[in-house]
């Protein structure tokens, strides 16, 4: 468990972090989404070690990180970093070597991966020539090359097409099922909702929510409804303890004040009709993310 | 929430390197990059052709004295026997030699001559050259106090030379580091470069790295030097440059190693290539002093001696000093002392500035900002 404890950053006079406290858990991804600004990147770093906190402490396992404990990180900066001449296998090589892997391993852990993120044939291009696509790839496999215990990734699927985050979410998966804590950062609300089990919103420099998907999901469902009916479903709004949403014939979205009033909805629904479709409608993160960051 | 424990068993993951390690392998990545780079080859291969050059033409200059011609009638042959530099052709009579010296073939003709007390007269057409006259007349035993004075015009060259060499490699080698370092910000690599190894070690190995270089460009430089003075048999010069070369190469490896920080720290304080000139300046301008300073005051001792003491000028300043002889033995070693203390206390202040610097974007980092602990 990588947590993050009381965390306060300030630049100068400006307060970036405020009270910054959350976990990443093994074996799960973690979510972490907030907008421009909002104190992402610092708090990666603060983790990473790159950067110094105010105050505040990251601990892994109930100890504090050393130095040391870092270099068994694998990180992925915000903004992209290789080196431009050189070449995609070299590079993954020496990073590799700096974390204490023999030539021959880091030549064998730069080759899986490279084969695994389907970068192979490219392996001995210089990073400057691969296109933007690939150099995304490329970086992530600077982030994994040294079979890193905790993964840090900073929009880690900025940049790549579909198929590519299927390639690299199946990787960052393969970690986290292999015990890693796994926390990325994205603005891609859809692809974070898809793939995290945990999720950490943060703005102004404050955690606003933290916890799991499903119980974030619940914890801000409005008990809304969605029907879809063979009549017109205008009925609808003089139901009691109903809020119309959305009407267009026979499909509506609606707010129920309570469970009962929704059953009550369905089984008027079912007399008046057929009935295609009665669904909770779950709020999606898009919804979750607007309504905690007000 | 599952617990899920991270599987160490499973993974080959070895130990972090130490620091020294890390360094090295910044330091190698560094050279082999280099060695790499064609601009890199071309241009050592390019000095080093003009070193070689140099030495060359100096030999030949120093050996194409062209010899004078002249002729020579029946005895008078005694009188130029075992003098250097003439080119002897026998006339048959002093008619014949005359000739020669009316059409230009000799430049002047030395003839039998009983009313002289030397036995021989020297025609010439219109005059005759300078040093005959000299070489065939009697001086007196000569004894020279001050057998070491150097010529003015060949101190001139050693410390252009010294100059030069110092000035160059320092610059190629002083703003590659500084342009490595703000690629590396530039490009953010440095953010991963941070969180796999220590800042010091990133800024060691840089500086090992291009000093490792830069000493060895030297060291090639000097062994041509030496290997190119003793094959043209320039073995006067070289006998006086030998030692100064060797102290130059000493003083270089250590004075670059201060320039090389200071380069690593200034370039660390910008975030763009375009930016570079605002920071490094100060220290680029440390490297061109000495330079100028020798090239105009090398006839000029209380400078040299100055020179000879500051760290930054003492790796051209000392060997020229030495050249002269006006350096007693033990100065290169208080020299040398002076400037490794300095490199010292360099090092501290520019890995203070490197660290503080690193990841601070955008605008030029403040001094104040970059030299706070």
């Amino acid at each position: 468990m990588l947590e993050i404890r009381n965390v306060t950053k300030t630049y100068g006079t400006r307060q970036v972090l405020t009270d910054v406290s959350f976990d990443v858990a093994p074996g799960r991804m973690t979510g972490f989404v907030g907008g421009n600004g909002a104190g992402k990147t610092t708090t990666m770093r603060i983790i990473l070690g790159v950067l110094s906190a105010n105050e505040g402490t990251v601990s892994l396992a109930g100890n504090q990180l050393t130095p040391d404990d870092r270099r068994r990180f694998g990180y992925m900066p915000e903004e992209r970093g290789l080196y431009p001449k050189m070449k995609v296998e070299e590079q993954l090589v020496y990073l590799a070597r700096l974390h204490g892997f023999t030539p021959e391993a880091a030549r064998r852990n730069a080759r899986d991966l490279l084969e695994r993120l389907d970068l192979g044939e490219r392996r001995n291009d210089a990073v400057e020539s691969l296109s933007l696509g690939n150099q995304q790839r490329a970086q992530i496999a600077a982030a994994l090359v040294h079979d890193p215990e905790v993964l840090v990734l900073d929009e880690p699927f900025s940049g790549l097409d579909p198929l590519a985050v299927d390639v690299v979410v199946g990787v960052l998966k393969d970690r986290a099922t292999a015990g890693a804590p796994v926390l990325f950062s994205s603005h891609q609300l859809d692809i974070v909702e898809r793939l995290c089990d945990d999720l950490v919103i943060i703005a102004d420099g404050k955690i606003r929510a933290n916890g799991s998907r499903d119980g974030l999901r619940a914890q801000h469902s409005r008990l809304r409804y969605e029907l879809l009916s063979s009549g017109d479903a205008g009925w609808l709004r003089t139901e009691s303890g109903v809020t119309v949403v959305n009407f267009d014939g026979g499909y509506a979205v609606f707010d129920a004040d309570s469970e009962a009033t929704a059953q009550h909805v369905l089984r008027t629904a079912l007399s008046r009709g057929d009935v295609a479709t009665f669904a909770p409608q779950h709020p999606s993160l898009a919804e979750i993310f607007k309504e905690v960051i007000k | 929430m599952t617990t899920v424990t991270p599987d160490r068993a499973q993974s080959t993951r070895p130990s972090a390197p130490s620091t020294i390690q890390a360094t090295w392998l910044v330091a190698e990545r560094e050279i082999t990059m280099r060695l790499r780079s064609k601009a890199f080859l071309i241009s050592t291969g390019i000095l080093l052709l003009v070193v070689l050059a140099s030495i060359v033409i100096g030999g030949f200059a120093a050996q194409n004295v062209s010899d004078t011609k002249v002729a020579v009638v029946g005895t008078a042959s005694q009188a130029v026997s075992g003098a250097d530099g003439l080119d002897v052709t026998e006339a048959s009579s002093v008619d014949a030699a005359e000739t020669l010296v009316k059409d230009g073939s000799v430049e002047a003709a030395i003839v039998p001559d009983s009313t002289t007390p030397l036995g021989i007269a020297v025609i010439g057409n219109t005059d005759v050259p300078s040093g005959l006259l000299a070489q065939l007349s009697i001086s007196p035993p000569v004894h020279l106090l001050d057998e070491n004075a150097t010529n003015p015009l060949i101190v001139y060259f050693v410390a252009l030379g010294f100059g030069l060499v110092f000035f160059m490699s320092a610059m190629t080698f002083g703003s590659t580091i500084a342009q490595n370092v703000v690629e590396e910000k530039q490009t953010r690599v440095v953010e991963i470069l941070m969180s796999a190894i220590p800042v010091k070690a990133l800024m060691a190995g840089k500086v090992l790295g291009n000093s490792v270089l830069a000493f060895g460009q030297i060291a090639i430089i000097a062994a041509l030097s030496i290997i190119g003075l003793t094959i043209t048999g320039q073995t006067d010069l070289l006998t006086g440059l030998g030692a100064p070369i060797v102290w130059f190469v000493v003083f270089f490896a250590i004075g670059f190693v201060l320039l090389a920080s200071l380069f690593a720290a200034t370039g660390s304080m910008v975030s763009r290539q375009e930016d570079i000139g605002a920071t490094t300046t100060p220290v680029t301008m440390l490297v061109m002093i000495p330079y100028f300073l020798v090239i105009f005051f090398n006839d000029n001792p209380t400078v040299l001696a100055i020179m000879s003491y500051v760290p930054f000028s003492a790796p051209v300043g000392m060997p020229v000093r030495l050249f002269l002889g006006t350096a007693e033995w033990w100065e290169p070693l208080v020299s040398l002392v002076i400037l490794i203390a300095t490199t010292f206390g360099t090092i501290w202040l520019g890995s203070r500035i490197y660290q503080n610097s690193l990841l601070k974007m955008g605008a030029r980092v403040k001094w104040g900002e970059a030299l706070k602990s």
